[in-house]
């Protein structure tokens, strides 16, 4: 379980900086995209991992973290995902608006020479 | 007005974030043709947020070194809620952001509300992030607050569009969604290290963190860092700044100049609690790494500085001199040296904001070489096809140019450059060279622990500090007065520029407080001296913090 969720963290992140140091901008959205998965997972694993526990307290259980998952990391995740994708959107439309005022999808607005 | 202010509180401390939150809904209301309902809300909001700080801050002032107001905004302790605390650096950097908002839209209001759609409910949200970057305790919180500040600031980077803007913009929002990830990296390692997201219980905790997480805590703090030292315009991460600043339209850009200082703040606040001198094993974590990144920071700047060109481009290069100084500062943790800097703080905030503005109108009135491109590709200076007419003294019909009186308005303009000038090198006689001086004098100041061995590494870093803050003062002195000659003293075709009073008055105004800090020093630094003091000594902050109670239910 730790093993897959580092390794899922890792190649999202890797791919997600690779794609920002492109010259393109759709490029440069994708790999925040796929950085913002990655942080957003790695959120969710300080929380410390476990299977079948739930989140918020149930009666007759005793009230530790060997009976429950921490709550708190996955309302900062759901945060950090609205937050990202409303800055997506946003990028999404300067992009554009990149596009049609310089003609290239180049991030300086104009080819390399 | 303290007996009102006093009234009000604790309720008063969150007003800074509900009333721009309230003005920008209430503008969304009335339609972007009314124009001028908009304006007149926004002028007389950020006049409202101007007078809950200043009565904060009398409030503050009067109850004390140590004083700090607590708002639960949703009625649970800390740590389990979200707090709220005022405290004198908070309230200071209130202030500050109260006085260059209005100044800044009141210069907007003659002309740049018009350039684009939705500018005065994007300037409100802007300063709601601001406000709470400033007020709230708890470092998710401070992340919510930070992306609302950024999310109106990329809305007012692109107010007026254009392609120059577009592409800077474009970079912008880039370098800072990525800053914004590391944020959030950061606040979950320190989480997982240490379990809570309050910064008072983070201060109370990290004495006690386990030695096997210590790197751990130490490897969050820093990642933090990084995104907050991105914010605050640190090298290498600074060069969005110069395109944004520069291309941002006049009151955007100076707005802008209080948000490096978030950043600075960010820093100020977080690593003074995280660790003091109460953090054991962590105390003083990054010290060095803070004074060395800021140094290199300030002489990168006073280098760019040397090397432009547009008064735009110089004003955008004395908010990193401004941030850098800073933050080498901070890195000393010296209450005495924190103290000027604080002092410094002010000054040259004002001076920036004004600088910004004037920028503008200088542009407008003088007609500069025309062959020196206003954009990106900033020539290296004394480029010999930039060089002045060699008849320069004379005007177009040969006569010379002795003797003629300058206009009332390019007197202004000029004059209004030379304190913004000063007041960015650091030179006297304004107060630019008065928190230069306090800096200076607290580096040379002997201390007790470098008796024995004046050459260790800190003493070294202070001497270093010393020769940096002095060469980029000189620096900076040479571009702009280098500016100011090409754009005042040579000779043009155009007629002198008409000034608008109400274009002009907010410079007149964030200048002559500039003046007003160099006459009544004494009792601001008396205030930031002891602001240094506390927030060197966090204990009372964190005390107040964590045993704020709920109020009962009736």
């Amino acid at each position: 379980m730790e093993v897959v969720l580092a390794t899922a963290i890792g190649v999202l992140a890797a791919s997600g900086v690779w794609l920002l140091l492109r010259p393109r901008t759709f490029q440069v959205l994708m790999g925040l995209s796929l950085l913002s998965y990655a942080v957003n997972l790695f959120i969710f694993s300080m929380g410390s991992l476990s299977i079948d526990q739930p989140p918020i307290v149930v009666p007759d259980v005793p009230h530790d973290l060997q009976h429950y998952t921490d709550p708190l990391p996955q309302a900062l995740v759901l945060t950090a995902i609205v937050i990202n994708f409303a800055m997506t959107a946003l990028f999404l439309v300067v992009l554009l608006a990149l596009r049609g005022l310089s003609g290239t999808d180049h991030v300086d607005g104009q080819e390399e020479e | 007005m303290i007996g009102w202010a006093k009234a009000a509180m604790p309720h008063l401390i969150v007003a800074p974030i509900v009333l721009p939150l309230a003005t920008a809904a209430l503008m969304l209301f009335a339609s972007e043709r009314r124009r001028r309902l908009r304006a007149s809300l926004n002028v007389l909001s950020c006049a409202a947020a101007l007078a809950v700080a200043i009565a904060l801050l009398l409030v503050v002032d009067e109850r004390g070194a140590a004083a700090v107001g607590v708002y639960l905004p949703a009625n649970w302790p800390a740590p389990f809620g979200i707090v709220l605390a005022l405290d004198r650096l908070s309230a200071m950097m209130l202030v500050v952001t109260g006085v260059i908002a209005f100044a800044a839209v009141v210069y907007s209001v003659a002309r740049w509300d018009r350039a684009g759609v939705n500018f005065h409910p994007l300037f409100q949200l802007q300063l709601m992030g601001v406000n709470g970057a400033f007020l709230t305790v708890d470092v998710f919180n401070l992340f919510v607050f930070f992306e609302i500040l950024l999310a109106a600031s990329y809305g007012l980077l692109l107010h007026g569009s254009g392609a120059s803007r577009v592409r800077a913009g474009l970079h912008y929002i880039a370098v800072n969604l990525f800053a914004s990830s590391l944020f959030l990296v950061g606040v979950a390692v320190l989480y997982g290290a240490a379990g809570t997201l309050n910064l008072a219980d983070f201060a109370a905790r990290i004495p006690q963190v386990a030695a096997a997480d210590r790197p751990l805590l130490h490897a969050g703090a820093a990642i933090l860092a990084v995104a907050f030292l991105a914010k605050a315009a640190m090298w290498p991460l600074n060069f969005w700044l110069v395109p944004a600043y520069s291309a941002a339209g006049a009151p955007v850009a100076a707005l802008f100049a209080i948000l490096t200082k978030v950043g600075v703040y960010a820093i100020l606040r977080i690593w003074t609690l995280f660790f003091g001198v109460d953090a054991g094993e962590s105390a003083h974590f990054g010290g060095a790494a803070l004074t060395w990144i800021g140094m290199a920071s300030l002489a990168v700047a006073s280098i760019g500085m040397l090397a432009s060109h547009h008064p735009g481009r110089l004003a955008a290069w004395g908010v990193v001199i401004s941030s850098a100084t800073l933050v080498a500062a901070i890195g000393f943790a010296r209450p005495s040296l924190t103290a000027g800097a604080l002092f410094y703080l002010i000054g040259s905030t004002f001076a920036l904001a004004a600088l910004f503005l004037l920028v503008e109108l200088i542009d407008r009135a003088r007609e500069v070489e025309p062959k020196v491109p206003l954009d990106d590709v900033d020539p290296l200076p004394f480029s010999v096809e930039y060089i002045e007419r060699p008849d320069s003294n004379l005007d177009e019909d040969e006569s010379v140019l002795i003797g003629r009186t300058i206009p009332g308005a390019l007197a202004f303009l000029g004059l209004a450059f030379i304190v913004c000038a000063l007041m960015i090198a650091g030179m006297p006689p304004l107060s630019g060279f008065l928190g230069k001086f306090a800096m200076l004098s607290s580096a040379l100041a002997p201390q007790p622990e470098l008796a024995s061995d004046p050459l260790s590494a800190p003493g070294i870093a202070a001497l270093a500090m010393v020769v940096v803050l002095i060469g980029s003062g000189f620096l900076s002195l040479v571009g702009l007065s280098r500016a100011g000659i090409r754009y005042f003293w040579a000779p043009q075709e155009r007629a002198a520029p008409r000034l608008r009073v109400i274009e002009t008055l907010p410079i007149a105004a964030l200048l002559a407080l500039c003046a007003l800090l160099t006459i009544r020093a004494e009792p601001v630094m008396r205030y930031a001296a002891s602001t240094a003091q506390a927030l060197h000594r966090p204990a009372a902050y964190v005390d107040a913090v964590l045993t704020a109670r709920p109020v009962e239910r009736q």
